[in-house]
């Protein structure tokens, strides 16, 4: 399982890409490995908002529904439509092909609380 | 499954785990004021022999559609029962089973309600069923629920030509939150949802019009009208049938409009009962489905490439979504849909239709022999299927207590829903109401009046 250092991750299991103001949100790989196949995703619509820690979407897999919650709070300044109709891309490439959402960064203050891979890791393992 | 009491040993045992001399003190907690202080006044036991002459007697106190000739419909229909439905039923494969909570070891159970869901389908003309609900009425709040997760909106439109206790259910299940109820007019003469009101009172961001088809007056409503109404504003429309029989005959929802087809379709192979347990169906379309309450039945192929069943979208049930899952009904009524489909596949599409067409007959039939009896009027200029209204020119309660003298039930005074409708007369026919029975209702009412 993998995850990428230049990434920050959530205890809910989203990772972060951060490049300036804009912050690129996915699922990470022990997420998707957790949930199984995909079958079914709904994102948030473009221009709308998110607030850390609420939910912004939906991931259904054959074993369970799980909402994403968000990393931080901004605006939704772009929508991955096309793992919409391809949903199978989450487990395929969850760190690439597969982000979800991109948030233009409303509170930087809160970068602080992601967590780093070496953490993120090792939240996982003390989850098993 | 036998009755087994707690033994003293056992009651002892669980008094010390809980830290209690006596079962009084595990009661401590509650007020003095609540608690009895004496026995249960209660009679002596009976034996097997006295309890079953005794509930005998109870029940030969009740009035039933099997001692009296009947007349009542709204939202519950008497219909025959093929023998095959209990004798099919009662097979404890299917009798024992409770909803499969390790469903694919149930290959029949899965089976019969994936038939069902067909069934419902065919008669709907919608893409997609749920595995059913409890009845008629929760089927509906279910549908409006389903209905503002959709849109996203909070203002509902109830035809106040929809079934009132189906419109009270709807009423319960928004009860705590902040949306607009709003209750649109029936055309005082037609008997059928008045148009310019839908139009009037829509707003601007309707979640949803719920109609009834044919509607609690009997009348048919004219749905592609109002289906282009509220489609016109983005809202969903919901078609209530509460009489299945009827889509033997007519245009099926989903041809007329219809977003969400839902309604009671006990009339199926389930009895009357008092009330319960009745049958709700729910059906919709296929870009709707993840919003849609309850569970599916899919159809699948095993490892081996056979035709299979399976449980689909119980990942969005209560018991996996907790709060956020799409209904807190987590079940279905998986016998009474057993005995639907048993029923419906014994009168297959042909014997559905002649159904359909002997019910409309009686009624219309009905409705000859009760005009021609001097001081009845028509309540209603509609068409109707298997019921409808009459005017009697006289409270409908001094008219139906006459009748009831003559083991006749005529009808449902509409004065118990409808306040300004004193004299009407709801009544209904089916294909258990023989010739002899409608001349002598006629005849007893002509005399009643």
């Amino acid at each position: 399982m993998e995850f990428p250092k230049d990434l920050k991750y959530t205890k809910e299991h989203e990772w972060v890409k951060v490049e300036g103001n804009v912050a690129t949100v996915g699922i990470t790989d022990y997420a998707q490995d957790s949930l199984g196949d995909v079958v079914y995703v709904e994102l948030p619509t473009e221009g709308g908002s998110v607030t850390k820690s609420e939910p912004f979407g939906v991931v259904e897999s054959v074993k369970a529904v799980s909402d994403l919650y968000a990393p931080l709070s901004g605006n939704v300044a772009e929508v991955n439509d096309a793992i919409v109709d391809s949903p199978e891309a989450i487990n395929d490439d969850p760190y690439g092909d597969a982000w979800m959402i991109k948030i233009e960064i409303g509170s930087p203050d809160e970068l602080a609380d992601l967590l780093s891979a070496d953490e993120y890791q090792k939240f996982i393992e003390e989850e098993k | 499954m036998p009755y087994i009491p707690h033994t003293e040993k056992d009651i002892a045992k669980i008094l010390k785990a809980a830290g209690a001399q006596t079962v009084d003190d595990l009661l401590g907690g509650l007020p003095s004021s609540l608690r009895l202080k004496r026995p249960l006044d209660l009679p002596k036991g009976l034996s097997e022999q006295e309890l079953k002459k005794t509930l005998r007697d109870i029940a030969a106190g009740n009035s039933t559609v099997s001692g009296y000739s009947s007349f009542l419909g709204a939202g519950a229909y008497n219909h025959y029962i093929p023998a095959a439905v209990d004798s099919l039923i009662s097979r404890s494969e299917f009798y024992t089973a409770y909803t499969p909570y390790q469903p694919e070891i149930s290959q029949g159970t899965l089976q019969a309600i994936f038939e069902y869901q067909t069934f419902v389908c065919q008669l709907t003309g919608m893409d997609v069923s749920n595995a059913s609900l409890y009845d008629g009425a929760t089927a509906v709040a279910e549908a409006v629920l389903m209905a503002r997760r959709l849109t996203g909106r909070h203002r509902i439109l109830l035809s106040s030509a929809l079934h009132p206790e189906y419109r009270e259910t709807v009423e319960t299940y928004l009860k705590g939150t902040a949306d607009h109820l709003t209750e649109v007019a029936y055309c005082a003469e037609a008997g059928t949802t008045l148009l310019e009101a839908v139009e009037s009172m829509a707003g601007d961001e309707p979640a949803c019009l719920v109609i009834q088809h044919p509607n609690f007056f009997g009348c048919l409503e004219d749905v592609e009208k109002l289906a282009s109404i509220i489609h016109a504003k983005k809202g969903l429309l919901i078609v209530v049938t509460n009489e299945a029989v009827s889509l033997g005959m007519l245009k099926p929802p989903g041809a007329l409009g219809a977003d969400i087809s839902v309604g009671e379709i006990r009339s199926f192979g389930n009895a009357l009962s008092y009330g319960g347990p009745y049958l709700g169906f729910l059906s919709t379309k296929t870009e709707f489905i993840r919003q849609m309450p309850g569970r599916i039945i899919g159809q699948t192929l095993d490892k081996h490439g056979n035709r299979a069943f399976c449980l689909t979208f119980a990942t969005r049930e209560q018991h996996i979504r907790r709060e956020k899952a799409t209904s807190n009904i987590c079940t279905n009524h998986g016998l009474c849909a057993l005995a639907a489909s048993i029923h419906m596949a014994c009168l297959g599409q042909t014997g559905l239709k002649r159904l359909a067409g002997v019910n409309l007959s009686k009624a219309e039939y009905l409705k000859k022999k009760l005009l021609s009896i001097k001081g009845v009027r028509p309540g209603f200029t509609s068409p109707t299927f298997n019921e409808f209204t009459v005017r009697l020119g006289k409270d409908s309660d001094t008219v139906l207590r006459a009748l009831l003298e003559k083991k006749i039930f005529g009808g449902v005074a509409l004065n118990r829903f409808y306040k300004p409708l004193g004299d009407y007369l709801l009544v209904a026919a089916t294909e258990m109401n023989s010739k002899e029975d409608i001349d002598l209702f006629a005849s007893e009412l002509s005399k009643a009046l």
